[in-house]
């Protein structure tokens, strides 16, 4: 199962022009490339829409504030919300996918590489849509240019008598374009760790990662397929004389809502599934021990993955449905948190009696364990309907699913920059400026969260671009404001630590961090192609057997 | 699972619990201090507000008992099994799995679901399914972008953006049921301390209701994004005794007074497009889009609530409306100076 010295092909690459150097990123369909290229653009949004962040909080500050227009706010949270979710969650969990899981399965590429790269320029094409509406938005005088509908684009609100102009349409044909990436990807991701996988890698055998992502892949066919249908919709709905959501003629606002939603929540799990599999690989590494009741953490995903599927209208508790659909829905959300509750007590499992090691990618996966809990536990009073009565639209919620991106996805998915970086570039990251990186953003994430639910709790609703002063909310507003200029610093520090590291990072070797999985038997950064030869493996940890012959994991499988 | 009897890190672990002490001490004051004289959800003045206020806290009792367990034991872990120079090169005992241990983390949790969910599923019915009684006010309420219309059909009332209802006493009840529908977009109805939110939706009539215990005014807004000027749909309800409410009641029936002194504005008024928009009763205005402006002056605010009701006020709000809410669909009308004081001087006018 040895593969090495594979790198010499590369110095091929240094003699290339620039001109094909990018000629040869621009027509890739090596998975490794295309995720990179996926990570990167997912980079490059997560500073934008972490501009428009801030242009939020510099504008609510302080009550009556004149920092930007309604107009401008709107668009900003409308555009913050969008491009969070589709263009730098989706885009970075679906590049590390890309690179990792054809090295984690002993591939040497996906199924369908042309389909791959297909998949990532359909969802580069999506974000330029979504922001040449800046420019091409207005269409008509005095229409306005970006979206300003929520990322959940409400009907009646998408209809023509309300957003006249084109900008409810670049943001329908961005998702729509997105979504059919998105798709294309997961079809993908499927027959590759369905077919793909080298010989001895059982599904029993294969990393967490590839299986977490592996139903991950199943449930964003499932919930991308109702939001691309509703977008088309919409389209007929504003150039078609269609009239499904359009209530001045008889259409449903709730139907929408439905549609949304139906993708919305299962959506989460698309991207904290991803997260869950980073700490899944990065835990049990970093504690020394094999993951706690691996059978047990693969059904636990796949109860989320269906039961995920029936919760979606929690987010519809105050749009007046009947006390048994309430109920129901209420008790799907419950159930939910079972097997993620599970999940907690494994990874919990998994560093009990092991030996913890606090290097930043572990660093980054405990404090996602922390956060991941209160985010589950006010996520449970939210599936609470009554009590998500009052707690619904308000800044409650806000600092809820803040606490799931952020406090839950975005550190495991630090975590796993720190993990992998080395594997990709050949070059640690630096361990001092990442120290940094996570003590600030867990001091600026806590600052600016933890602080948020209270607004809510005092009334505050979201998406409000300016309050009146003595309602309690205004020293609050500030606190969460000064938390986010400290995420933000901390946020350059990690953009920085990427950057330099690649020429100035220690070298990594092909297996920093003494791990298990196929990924780190081959070089850093591997070879085109990954393997020589293809490994064979024997056990859920082909590199634990190699490094102890004497007491081999492949003894009891 | 492997034990480790090393007596390590016992001072971090007793520093970290100190630490979480002192920050939920500080978050709980945080909460407690202004749940005086604020329109804080943990400080309920009706049924429905109460109820959801019960549950709550025995889902936050639930929850808590849940975080400081898991807390304690991620604490623990982290603190107990880290790494040292003394087991630096020796792997840990590799340990696969307990299914034991694994039944009962599945099985306690799923107990811990059934609890919570006979609790919610028991105040979604009270509040939801509460029957109407007859002594019930009723009163319609109607989303628009951006402010509240407020119609009681059987009082012959139509009011804007303060709404007013009976305190309700225990002993006789006078709750008050509101429907509630759009005239445009998606709105939510939500004044935190008499009741949770219910949206209005176009085309899906929904509806709600409260019996306030107390006297006063209480603080709300539309709490589902409706477009530019969501922020300042704000919404005020006056509960009031029944002899006050029975008084207003009767003021709102009343017709307006035709004030001489401000036919000149009563003129402008009915000669410019605000009649396109605004009703008032007895005189050929009955434009619906705007607010009823014919007892303006016994509201306390101007613009849904972005607003006070002065003079001064109700000027800038005709001359240019985005000076006060910009973006509302109030256009600036365009009068002379003299034109508006004539203007004003009749608004001034519908007591």
């Amino acid at each position: 199962m040895s593969s090495n010295a594979m790198a010499s092909q590369f110095v091929e690459v240094e003699t290339w022009t620039w001109l094909e150097t990018l000629h040869g990123w621009l027509t890739t369909v090596d998975h490794k490339r295309l995720g990179t290229l996926y990570v990167v653009y997912g980079l490059f949004f997560l500073v934008i829409a972490g501009v428009e962040a801030t242009i939020i909080r510099i504008q609510l500050m302080y009550p009556h504030n004149h920092f930007v227009s309604p107009q401008v706010f709107n668009r900003m949270f409308t555009m913050h919300g969008t491009t969070m979710i589709f263009f730098v969650a989706i885009p970075i969990l679906f590049g590390f996918a890309n690179y990792l899981v054809p090295l984690m399965i002993g591939a040497r590429d996906m199924a369908f590489p042309r389909l791959n790269a297909f998949s990532f320029w359909l969802t580069a094409l999506g974000g330029f849509l979504l922001y040449f509406s800046f420019l091409g938005g207005s269409g008509l005088y005095g229409a306005g240019n970006a979206p300003d509908i929520g990322w959940w684009a409400y009907a009646p609100l998408t209809s023509r008598a309300f957003s006249p102009g084109h900008s409810s349409d670049y943001w329908t044909i961005a998702l729509l374009v997105a979504g059919f990436g998105s798709i294309a990807t997961a079809i993908n991701l499927i027959a590759t760790i369905v077919c793909m996988r080298c010989p001895g890698m059982k599904l029993s055998r294969m990393p967490l990662l590839a299986w977490l992502n592996l139903i991950m892949a199943g449930m964003a066919i499932l919930a991308i397929s109702p939001l691309t249908a509703a977008q088309i919709m919409l389209l007929i709905d504003r150039y078609l004389g269609g009239h499904f959501f359009d209530t001045q003629a008889g259409g449903s606002a709730t139907l929408w809502m439905h549609f949304f939603w139906i993708f919305g929540h299962p959506e989460v799990y698309v991207l904290v599934i991803p997260a869950f599999a980073f700490a899944s690989e990065i835990i049990p590494v970093f504690s020394r021990k094999p993951i706690f009741g691996y059978p047990v953490m693969v059904g636990a995903t796949v109860c989320i993955g269906f039961v995920s599927l029936s919760v979606w209208a929690h987010h519809m508790f105050t749009i007046g449905m009947n006390s048994y659909a309430n109920s129901f829905f209420a008790i799907t959300t419950m159930v939910v948190g079972v097997p993620t509750g599970i999940k907690i007590f494994n990874w919990l499992g998994t560093m009990w009696g092991g030996r913890i090691q606090f290097k930043a990618p572990m660093l980054f996966c405990t404090a996602f364990l922390f956060q991941f809990l209160i985010a589950g536990l006010t996520g449970i009073m939210l599936g609470s309907a009554p009590f998500n009565w009052q707690l619904s639209g308000s800044y409650f919620v806000v600092a809820h699913f803040h606490y799931v991106i952020v406090g839950g996805i975005l550190f495991a998915l630090f975590g796993a920059f720190y993990y992998w970086y080395p594997k990709v570039t050949g070059r640690m990251l630096s361990e001092r400026l990442g120290k940094w990186h996570f003590w600030l953003f867990v001091i600026g994430f806590h600052v600016t969260f933890d602080v948020m639910h209270f607004p809510g709790l005092l009334g505050m609703p979201r998406r409000i671009y300016t309050y009146e002063p003595g309602r309690g909310w205004d020293t609050m507003n500030l606190i969460v404001t000064y938390g986010a200029f400290i995420q933000g610093i901390s946020i350059l520090i990690f953009v920085y630590n990427l950057i330099i590291s690649y020429w100035k990072g220690a070298e990594a070797g092909n297996d920093p961090w003494d791990a298990w999985t196929l990924e780190w038997s081959t070089t850093s950064p591997p070879p085109a192609y990954n393997f020589a030869s293809i490994p064979v493996v024997a056990s859920r940890r082909p590199l634990w057997d190699l490094k102890h012959p004497e007491d081999p994991d492949s003894r009891y499988d | 699972m492997r034990r480790v009897d090393n007596s390590i890190s016992l001072h971090a672990i007793q520093i970290i619990v100190l630490l979480i002490l002192s920050v939920s001490a500080a978050l709980a004051a945080e909460t407690a201090a202004p749940s005086t004289g604020l329109e804080n959800i943990f400080a309920p003045e009706s049924t429905p507000a109460k109820s959801i206020f019960d549950l709550s806290i025995f889902v936050l009792s639930i929850t808590g008992i849940i975080f400081v367990v898991v807390f304690t034991l991620l604490v623990y872990s982290l603190a107990k099994f880290h790494a040292t120079p003394a087991n630096a090169d020796k792997e840990p005992a590799q340990v696969y799995g307990s299914t034991q241990i694994e039944l009962a983390w599945t099985i306690i949790p799923i107990l811990i679901v059934v609890v919570l969910f006979l609790a919610t599923a028991r105040v979604i019915h009270t509040v939801q399914d509460a029957p109407e009684p007859p002594s019930a006010v009723e009163v319609t309420a109607i989303g628009h972008q951006f402010w509240w219309e407020f119609r009681y059909p059987k009082l012959g009332i139509v009011t804007a953006n303060e709404l007013h209802i009976p305190v309700s006493d225990p002993a006789h009840p006078t709750p008050t049921f509101l429907k509630l529908l759009s005239a445009d977009t998606d709105h939510s109805f939500w004044v935190p301390q008499l009741a949770g939110k219910t949206d209005l939706i176009p085309n899906h009539p929904n509806s709600m209701w409260m019996d306030p215990h107390r006297v006063g005014v209480f603080l709300g807004q539309c709490a589902q994004y409706c477009g530019t000027q969501h922020a300042k749909m704000l919404l005020r309800v006056s509960v009031d005794t029944p002899q006050d409410f029975d008084a207003w009641v009767r003021s709102q029936q009343q017709p307006v007074i035709q004030d001489q002194q401000a036919i000149a504005g009563k003129h402008i008024f009915e000669t410019t497009a605000c009649i396109n928009c605004h009703a008032i009763g007895g005189t050929v205005a009955n434009g619906r889009f705007g607010p009823d402006l014919t007892h303006l002056m016994s509201r306390s605010t101007i613009a849904s609530g972005a607003a006070e009701n002065t003079t001064d006020n109700l000027r800038l709000w005709i001359k240019t409306p985005d000076a006060i809410k910009p973006g509302s669909l109030m256009p600036a009308m365009q009068l002379s100076d003299a034109d508006l004081d004539s203007l004003v001087r009749y608004m001034e006018t519908l007591r």
